[in-house]
């Protein structure tokens, strides 16, 4: 079997991002290592919603929290004088799955309309209370003293290690989505989204399902937020705030929801053109608007889609 | 005599001030082709859906190999053996006809909380979903996306999934719904070759079809069941005749 466009597209990207700091050093650029970085990150977030939202059916819109949640687990043990980047990340992927699993057990009983309601509002009660503790900054948000730290291992504060550990982690995650959606499980999550009442009917019960897929994608979000405080260096509530779930769903749909190369494309178009844009103008959001809106009305199923051969699976 | 497989005792569902379904005792034995007539907005589809779990009855009882089911939600009842299709086709639209068999198949093989291997080339849920295609006639079309078979196709394809539930009672919503006359004839056969390995619930508008299927035949009119017994019987009812059949010809 050939592999797809839309496969080789990703091989493509891939290598590509993993060109760039070589481009960086070559031009004399490290302002490059810094943008890809964070584009990547957000690719991270992206992927992580797209299960949900592109194979699972479930439109989050709440899903800065986990970055949030993540960028927290980190700042907070930094800030106690606990810098290990083991026992902070995985505190940043336990406490996204456990709070996903939290907002997931009650949300996903709803759907449509009340299921957006209730992950945006669980979303915005986490804004409000990293707004409301002032030991940890409150509104102004606080520095995060050092990059997690990981001896012997990686050292965070070269841009350029950092850069290749994100993209190590982006393309694992692609890889273990890869597999997930097309497992059994992944199966069963694709068709409840498909058609809900064909899955009961012949015999799943899918919450249980929809519920993991939640929590994978929490914990993966989580991932990203650990990634964005060390990138940032600053711990702010601004992670949670609903108009970062906004962005992050609107990567997904940009690039092509249910698609594994779609969140990755969104993320690099979208945070591209807003740093090309706002680099011209102050009034960038002026034309990158109008921009959103013709790809999502000509491209109903996302940049990925107007790729030659790209209707196909994959 | 052996309990039926499928037994109704007083069933009744409500809608507001409509009985939708009025007290219905019905029982479905083993083996048996049964077949539900009544005119259009009799309840016979709402019947099927308490029966499929995705309406709750309002009273009564429904007791299934002897287990009362009531109360199990629809996947429960799938598991246990009740499958049913569609009045309006309800297939997976984005993937193949293959794929849509073997999620049928791999509801039933246990849990699917497996991450890691793929399930498109698995052949413990490959293989019996093409068997089944092959065996409803779609064999050649396996692999073509669900949303683009035809009308006839998807109803065929509606079938092969509810039989690699391996069910022990077909509960089939008017599966010659839209279809053309030929259409139906090759259906007509294939449910044929299904009567008497499978018990069948058949609710259907198609009287040919009705009278060349069933073993028994019950007639639903405004909730209510007025006549079950064999079909010459049935066909002889006074009642029946002006209810339902009055406007035919005795053929």
């Amino acid at each position: 079997m050939t592999p797809s466009r839309r496969t080789v597209a990703l091989v493509a990207g891939v290598l590509v991002l993993g060109l760039v700091p070589v481009a960086a050093a070559l031009f004399n650029q490290p302002f490059y290592i810094d943008l890809f970085r964070r584009i990547m990150i957000f690719a991270i977030a992206a992927l992580s919603l797209d299960l949900i939202l592109g194979y699972g059916g479930m439109v989050s819109f709440g899903h800065a929290a986990y970055l949030g949640i993540g960028g927290y687990a980190v700042g907070i043990l930094t800030h106690h004088g606990v810098p290990n980047g083991y026992l902070q990340w995985s505190l940043a992927i336990l406490a996204s799955a456990l709070i996903a699993l939290v907002i997931g057990a009650i949300s996903i009983r709803t759907s449509g309309v009340y299921f957006i309601m209730i992950t945006l509002a669980f979303t915005q009660m986490l804004y409000y209370l990293g707004i409301s503790i002032e030991e940890y900054g409150g509104d102004d948000g606080m520095r995060l003293a050092r990059r997690s730290q990981f001896p012997g291992v990686i050292d965070l504060s070269d841009a350029t290690a950092f850069y290749y550990l994100v993209l190590g982690i982006l393309v694992l995650f692609l890889f273990l989505s890869h597999r997930i959606v097309n497992a059994r499980f992944g199966m069963v999550i694709r068709a409840a989204r498909s058609n809900e009442a064909r899955t009961l009917a012949i015999g799943f019960a899918p919450y249980r399902y929809k519920l993991a897929a939640f929590v994978i994608a929490g914990a993966m979000g989580g991932v990203a937020g650990a990634l964005l405080v060390n990138h940032t260096e600053y711990l702010t509530p601004e992670f949670m705030h609903w108009t970062r779930s906004g962005e992050i769903m609107f990567m997904v749909i940009l690039g092509g929801m249910g698609t594994l190369v779609g969140p990755l494309v969104g993320a690099l178009v979208l945070l591209l053109l807003e740093d090309v844009l706002s680099a011209w103008t102050v009034h960038w959001q002026i034309i990158l608007g109008p921009f959103l809106v013709l790809v999502v009305l000509f491209g109903k199923r996302g940049l990925v889609s107007l790729l030659p051969g790209g209707a196909g699976r994959g | 005599m052996a309990e039926p497989l499928l037994e109704i005792r007083g069933v009744t569902k409500r809608f507001g001030g409509l009985v939708a379904t009025n007290h219905v005792d019905l029982d479905i034995v083993e083996g048996q082709t049964h077949a539900l007539i009544g005119p259009n907005g009799a309840g016979k589809t709402t019947l099927i859906g308490q029966l499929a779990g995705e309406l709750r009855p309002d009273a009564g009882r429904i007791r299934f190999g002897g287990e009362d089911i009531t109360g199990l939600s629809t996947p429960a009842r799938s598991i246990r053996g009740l499958a049913r299709s569609f009045q309006i086709t309800s297939v997976f639209r984005e993937f193949t006809a293959l794929d849509n068999v073997a999620l049928a198949v791999q509801a039933h093989a246990g849990s699917s909380f497996r991450f890691w291997r793929p399930a498109g080339s698995d052949p413990a849920l490959r293989t019996p979903a093409l068997e089944i295609l092959q065996a409803v006639g779609l064999g050649p079309r396996a692999d073509v996306s669900a949303a683009s078979l035809a009308h006839g196709e998807q109803r065929q394809l509606e079938i092969a999934m509810v039989l690699a539930t391996r069910p022990r009672l077909l509960l089939l919503d008017e599966p010659m719904a839209g279809m053309g006359a030929e259409e139906s004839q090759r259906m007509i056969a294939f449910l044929r070759g299904l009567k008497g390995r499978h018990t069948i619930l058949l609710v259907e508008h198609d009287m040919d079809a009705v009278f060349a299927l069933a073993d028994r035949i019950s007639v639903m009119v405004y909730g209510r069941l007025i006549a079950t017994g064999a079909p010459e019987d049935v066909r002889a009812n006074p009642d029946v005749r002006q209810a339902y059949l009055g406007e035919e010809e005795s053929p």
